[in-house]
C-alpha cells in the first residue's frame, strides 16, 4: 500500500471514530460522564493549537495556556458586559491572537534563539498569572465584569447561537460543540499542513537556515504559525469558560503549561493525533487515579493518588524511552515492517 | 557600461581581533564562471556568506546587478536571483528527496507546474530512483546532489557552489564538471574548490584568496604557474 492510500485510509478512520464518539456518546453515557468527555475534548483542541506550532512549526511554547486563559478570560468579560455570545466569541479568538503575534514579532523578529522562546513564553504565561491573581480588589473590574483574583470569575453566561441571545446552548450542546470543533480542528490543520504554507513551516522546522537561502523569510512563517496556534488556544479556552461557567487564574499556572507540553511528548512530535491521543489519555489517568484515591489514603493508594508524580513519571519514561511519543514510534515499527519511509505527516 | 551582476567594494569582515576578509573588490558578470582558490582560512566561506547575507560585513557593500544587499536578509538576496550550495550539505533532512525539491520550487511555481519542474529537476540530478526516499537517510555524496537540485530548482542567475566535488566519487566528479558546464550555459557561477584538476575543467577564471584578501586574478593556465600562487597555496599540492 502506498503513502497516498494509507493517509487516505488514516484520514477516513479519523472521520469515521469522530462521527461514532460525536453521535453514540450522548446515548450511551450518562450526563456527569458526558461532562467529562466534553472536557477531553476542549483540551484536545489546545492540544491541537500546541501540536502545530511546536510539532510542525519547531516553536517551544511553554506558553500556551497564556493563550488559552487569554481566550477564556476575554470571552468571561466580554460575555458579562455584552450578554450576547456572537463577539465575546470572536474577541476570544481575537485577542489571543493579537496578543502572540504581538509578542512573536518582537520574538521572532529579534532573533531570539530556541530556548529563550521558550523562557519567555513561560516568562509570560507566570507574570499573566501572578497578575490575574493579585486583581482580588473590588476597584480591578473592566466594566461590570469583575476580574475577582484568585477567585476567579463565576457565573459567566454560555453560549448562545450566534445571534439568538435566548437560544442558549446547554450541557449535551456544549459536547456536541466541543466535539465537532475538535473534529473540524484537526481536519483543518490538516489541511493547512498539506497546504504550501503547511508544507513550508515543516521545511523550517527541518531547516530554517536552509528554507531562508531558497527565499522563504522564516520569521513571517514562524510568526503566521504561532498566531494560528494561539487563536485555536484561545477559541479552546472559549470552550472551557462555558464548560464550568467557571474561570481563574489557574489556568496560567505551570501545572496547566507543563500538561499540554507532555500530552504532545507523549502522543508524538509531528502528528496530529497523537498529542490529541496523549490529551485524552492523560487526562483520563489522571481523573482516574485522582477518584483511586480518596483524602487520608495511605500506603500504595496514596502514592498512586499523586497524580503530579506519577505524570512526572510518565514523562521521565516517555522522554528516555519513547522519545518521539506514541504514534511515531508506532507509525514507524508499520513502515519499517512494510514501506520504505517517508516524510509524510500523519 | 553593463552593469555586473554581482559586484563587491572594499568588502571586509572582523570577528573579534581576527580580519577574515579584507578590502575585496570583486566583479562578476551575466553568466560568467569563475573559481575561487586559496588556502584553509583564506575567507572563501566567509565572502560567500557575505554574499548571501548569511553574514554582514563589517565593512564595504555588496551590489546585486547594482542593488545595494549589504545589509540585506538571506531570503532577500536569494530572491534576487543567488543560490548557494554550502560545503556541508544543507538540505531538509527530515523530508524526502521529493519534498526538499518541491520547496525550493515552490516559491517559484504553482499546482502541477511546480510537480513537472520537480520531476524534471529529479531527472536532471539523476535522483528519480531515490525520490521517495528521506533525506537523511542518504549517502552524503547523494545528498550533495540533493542540495544541487534543491539549488538549481529555484532558478537562480547566479549559483555559489562551496567545494561541489568533495566527498565525491571519481565517476560523481565527472558527472559534476557536466553538470557545471550544463548550469553555466544559462547561468552564472563561482565555485570555491581545492581540487585543481576539477577547476582545470570547468574554469577559465580564477580569482586567488590568501589572508582574507584576493592575491591574484587571472586565467587559469597563468595562475597554475604563477610562482606567487604556488608559494601560497599550489606548492604542495603540485608536488604531490
Amino acid at each position: 500500500m502506498n503513502a497516498r492510500a494509507l493517509n487516505v485510509l488514516g484520514l477516513a478512520l479519523v472521520a469515521v471514530v469522530g462521527i461514532a464518539v460525536l453521535f453514540l456518546t450522548p446515548r450511551l453515557f450518562d450526563l456527569d460522564v458526558l461532562l467529562n468527555i466534553t472536557v477531553y475534548m476542549i483540551m484536545a483542541v489546545l492540544a491541537l493549537s500546541l501540536a502545530l506550532i511546536w510539532g510542525f512549526g519547531g516553536i517551544l511554547c511553554f506558553g500556551q495556556s497564556a493563550f488559552f486563559g487569554l481566550g477564556a478570560y476575554t470571552y468571561a468579560i466580554a460575555m458579562i458586559n455584552i450578554g450576547e455570545s456572537t463577539a465575546p466569541l470572536i474577541l476570544a479568538i481575537i485577542i489571543p491572537a493579537a496578543f502572540a503575534a504581538l509578542l512573536g514579532y518582537f520574538m521572532f523578529y529579534g532573533r531570539i534563539s530556541d530556548v529563550y522562546l521558550g523562557v519567555i513564553t513561560l516568562t509570560v504565561t507566570l507574570i499573566l498569572f501572578n497578575s490575574i491573581n493579585s486583581t482580588a480588589g473590588p476597584e480591578f473590574h473592566i466594566g461590570s465584569a469583575k476580574l475577582g483574583g484568585f477567585n476567579g470569575i463565576p457565573g459567566i453566561p454560555s453560549l448562545n447561537v450566534p445571534f439568538f441571545k435566548d437560544w442558549q446552548i446547554d450541557l449535551e450542546g456544549m459536547f456536541y460543540l466541543s466535539t465537532a470543533s475538535l473534529i473540524l480542528t484537526y481536519f483543518g490543520l490538516r489541511a493547512l499542513l498539506a497546504s504550501r504554507f503547511g508544507r513550508t513551516i515543516v521545511g523550517i522546522r527541518e531547516n530554517d537556515r536552509r528554507a531562508q537561502l531558497l527565499g522563504y523569510d522564516p520569521r513571517a512563517y514562524k510568526l503566521a504559525t504561532f498566531t494560528i496556534g494561539a487563536a485555536l488556544a484561545g477559541y479552546a479556552g472559549c470552550l472551557f469558560a462555558n464548560w464550568g461557567s467557571f474561570v481563574s487564574p489557574t489556568i496560567f499556572g505551570l501545572a496547566q503549561s507543563a500538561q499540554i507540553i507532555i500530552w504532545v511528548i507523549v502522543g508524538g512530535r509531528g502528528t496530529l493525533i497523537g498529542p490529541i491521543l496523549g490529551c485524552v489519555g492523560i487526562q483520563w489517568l489522571t481523573a482516574a487515579l485522582g477518584a483511586n484515591a480518596p483524602s487520608g489514603a495511605a500506603g500504595w493508594q496514596a502514592l498512586l493518588g499523586n497524580v503530579p508524580l506519577i505524570l512526572g513519571a510518565i514523562l521521565i519514561a516517555f522522554v528516555l524511552l519513547v522519545p518521539k511519543g506514541l504514534v511515531p514510534t508506532i507509525g514507524g515499527l508499520e513502515s519499517v515492517l512494510f514501506r520504505p519511509r517517508t516524510g509524510a505527516s500523519r | 557600461m553593463t552593469v555586473p551582476l554581482i559586484e563587491t567594494r572594499g568588502l571586509g569582515m572582523r570577528f573579534g581581533g581576527v580580519q577574515a576578509v579584507r578590502d575585496v573588490n570583486f566583479t562578476l558578470g551575466e553568466r560568467e564562471l569563475r573559481c575561487l582558490i586559496g588556502p584553509n582560512g583564506a575567507g572563501k566561506s566567509t565572502f560567500f556568506k557575505m554574499l548571501t547575507g548569511q553574514l554582514k560585513p563589517t565593512s564595504g557593500v555588496v551590489l546585486v546587478r547594482g542593488v545595494d544587499v549589504t545589509d540585506a536578509e538571506p531570503h532577500e538576496i536569494a530572491r534576487r536571483g543567488v543560490g548557494i550550495k554550502t560545503q556541508v550539505p544543507s538540505v531538509f533532512d527530515g523530508l524526502t528527496v521529493r519534498e526538499n525539491l518541491w520547496l525550493a520550487t515552490a516559491r517559484m511555481h504553482r499546482g502541477a507546474q511546480a510537480q513537472r519542474a520537480v520531476e524534471t529537476m529529479l531527472e536532471r540530478v539523476g535522483l528519480s530512483a531515490i525520490a521517495s526516499r528521506v533525506v537523511g537517510q542518504l549517502a552524503h555524496g547523494q545528498r550533495q546532489w540533493v542540495e544541487l537540485g534543491v539549488v538549481l530548482s529555484t532558478n537562480p542567475d547566479l549559483v555559489l557552489l562551496d567545494e561541489p566535488a568533495a566527498g565525491m566519487t571519481d565517476q560523481e566528479v565527472l558527472r559534476t564538471v557536466e553538470l557545471v558546464r550544463d548550469i553555466n550555459k544559462t547561468k552564472a557561477l563561482i565555485v570555491v574548490e581545492h581540487d585543481m584538476q576539477f577547476i582545470r575543467m570547468i574554469a577559465s577564471k580564477v580569482t586567488v584568496f590568501n589572508q582574507g584578501a584576493v592575491l591574484m586574478e587571472d586565467d587559469v593556465e597563468v595562475i597554475m604557474h604563477s610562482p606567487i600562487v604556488r608559494d601560497v597555496y599550489l606548492g604542495k599540492k603540485a608536488a604531490a
